[in-house]
């Protein structure tokens, strides 16, 4: 992002500003708008982290309390007790990694052959992967049931990882990036008579990084907060992954007195990781998003 | 083999401008040309096999599937027996427009859309331009927050937000009480729970909006902003004729996205009120489930998919369009 670029002219009406009162005014204004919409933004997170710790006296308290003044672990103790987080998890973790080092693989193969090499039905497939960003999974979602109980995959890994495998958005991702390779570096690699698999995976894969790990951070997080097919696939609870756990868990008529706090823990669970991941790499997500919408 | 000299001799085939248009006949360098070209012939279909494969068993596969199976009687026991669903000609769409239940789902769908759309949009550009209108400090930390929501599970978002309404104990209910105001049961009440859903689907997508606007503001040169003030442009004229036209690209890009993601919704009506109270938030997908899944009432439900498909592919052509054209 360019921001030394724009920071620069910027500021110096920003020091002009600061003896200007109505560009004050204005700058505080924005700040002022900025503020509220973000405590609006974050206000359901901090409610469900707080509430998760809350005694079941104080979730049911009227006014509310914000501030649990006695912090308790009985909701987690709880959620584990009802639902088996600890197999959820690993269920998630386990789906979100075999689809990410897939889509990483198959995706910047392709994205390599559409940017990089000449062959009959480049054009083609690349309008197949054009015309796969836009189907809507809903499509798909009957048959490839049907497809997956005649197979025997209901309630297995393989059917929850397969589907999953390759997307056309990171193919579109992967090849944009290749494309940005120079010519002669492949062309030279060619001259000295190294193989294609061994151009893209020494030559090709190093160079493209960033990239992979913008890949990487969507897939993965795609994967695990990844609802309908899950749902419809897995019928066993010991193959949910947390989404669905969780989602059982809370449209359980069975369940339905008392356990706010309960699924304020869970939820807490589901989010947790994301959130910590996302903070610390943010900088790949809002650029990886930025990249793929405008080239 | 005369396709892939057609396509060399295209503009952008890579090796035309080394080769002189003279010797293009000629053995020597078309030999060495045609020799390089189907060596990427044979690696660009190795490399495109995995996607391929994957591609036709999950996606081209299932699409047409889909389709054969709108047109039958496909039901449970065609689940183990795919084969013996008898053909049923159009009835599947025709009883759709029958049934009371889609006509409501197709209009609480549209519904969702209407509103739903146009506020992400409108509060991400918002977001965008005041994060973008000259502050310094605190940019990255606004930017991470109002984008937090995207990045979080929509099931875990609803259960949040179906405690945050919740009439007795929720978040809105106790500031209500705090201030002395009854705050009504929002998922229980017919004419209330398509809105707060609405309201929680624009809280949850509204940053990937903003981040795109933000980079579609950053790509405006800052000498066409100052251009424009010199020339006496308020705030408001440059946002009108400046940022607005500017924008455009993005625009239809996260217009066109946005609208696919809320034409399909289900994570939200299912875990917050399923469908209910009285199918006010019954939509095109969660109906399709429940048709689909609960009952097996699959031929049924696949048409629904299409009838979907359609307005789908129907709405992103006529925005593509309409958006197009004014930039042009």
């Amino acid at each position: 992002m360019s921001t030394t670029e724009t920071r620069a002219p910027l500021a110096a009406p920003a020091s002009k500003a600061r003896r200007d009162p109505a560009a004050r005014a204005r700058r505080t204004l924005v700040y002022v708008l900025l503020t509220v919409g973000l405590i609006v933004t974050v206000a359901p997170f901090l409610w469900m982290a707080l509430s998760s710790f809350k005694t079941q006296r104080e979730l049911g308290a009227s006014p509310p309390v914000w501030w649990p003044s006695e912090w308790t672990l009985d909701n987690f103790r709880e959620l584990l007790d009802r639902m088996d987080v600890g197999q959820a998890l690993f269920n998630s973790l386990l789906v979100a990694v075999f689809v990410t080092v897939c889509n990483l693989l198959f995706c910047s193969m392709l994205g390599y052959a559409l940017a990089k090499l000449n062959f009959a039905g480049k054009r083609p497939i690349f309008g197949i992967v054009l015309g796969a960003l836009m189907v809507p999974g809903n499509l798909m979602l009957l048959p490839m049931f049907v497809m997956m109980s005649a197979m025997g995959l209901i309630d297995s890994y393989a059917a929850l990882i397969l589907p999953f495998a390759a997307g056309a958005f990171g193919v579109f991702l992967m090849r944009q990036f290749i494309q940005a390779i120079p010519d002669e570096l492949l062309e030279a690699a060619r001259m000295d008579g190294a193989r294609e698999w061994y151009i893209f995976w020494r030559i090709v894969l190093p160079l493209v990084k960033p990239a992979l790990a913008t890949l990487s951070i969507f897939v993965f997080l795609g994967s695990w907060n990844n609802f309908l097919w899950p749902l419809v696939a897995t019928n066993d609870p010991a193959k949910y992954t947390l989404p669905v756990a969780l989602a059982t868990f809370a449209t359980d008529p069975t369940q339905a007195d008392g356990s706010n706090g309960v699924l304020m823990a869970g939820a807490f669970l589901v989010v947790l990781p994301v959130l910590l991941v996302f903070v610390l790499l943010q900088r790949f997500f809002t650029q990886g998003i930025a990249t793929a919408g405008l080239k | 083999m005369s396709t892939t000299t057609a396509q060399a001799g295209t503009p952008g085939a890579g090796q035309d401008a080394v080769v002189p248009k003279a010797q293009g006949d000629g053995a020597g360098p078309d030999g060495r040309r045609r020799d390089r070209l189907s060596r990427h012939n044979l690696s660009g279909w190795l490399f495109s096999t995995p996607f391929l494969v994957l591609f036709l068993t999950f996606m081209a596969f299932p699409i047409v599937a889909t389709l054969l199976m709108s047109f039958t009687d496909f039901g449970l026991r065609n689940v183990t027996d795919p084969l013996s669903a008898q053909f049923v000609g159009l009835d599947n769409y025709t009883k759709l427009f029958q049934d009371d239940k889609f006509v409501k789902a197709l209009f609480n769908t549209g519904y969702f859309v209407i509103l739903g759309v146009p506020l992400t949009i409108g509060s991400g550009l918002a977001a965008a331009v005041l994060l973008n209108s000259g502050i310094d400090r605190l940019r990255t930390f606004f930017r991470v927050g109002f984008y937090a929501p995207v990045v979080t599970a929509i099931v875990a978002v609803a259960v949040i937000w179906r405690f945050v309404l919740d009439p007795s104990e929720g978040l809105i209910a106790g500031l209500g009480h705090q201030l002395g105001i009854q705050t009504p049961d929002f998922l229980g009440s017919e004419t209330l729970a398509m809105p707060s859903l609405i309201m929680m689907a624009v809280w949850r997508n509204m940053g990937s909006a903003m981040v795109l606007f933000l980079a579609g503001l950053q790509a405006i040169p800052t000498e066409v902003r100052e251009a424009a003030r010199i020339d006496g442009a308020g705030i408001f004229q440059e946002f009108r004729r400046i940022t607005v036209p500017l924008l455009r690209p993005t625009m239809l890009y996260v217009a066109v996205m946005t609208t696919i993601g809320f034409l399909n919704v289900f994570e939200e009506p299912f875990v917050m009120t399923d469908g209910g109270p009285s199918d006010s938030t019954l939509t095109i997908s969660l109906h399709m489930y429940r048709e689909g899944f609960d009952f097996f009432h699959m031929g049924y439900a696949s048409a629904m998919a299409y009838v979907l498909f359609v307005i789908v592919l129907a709405i992103t052509t006529l925005q593509l369009r309409l958006l197009k054209d004014k930039t042009s």
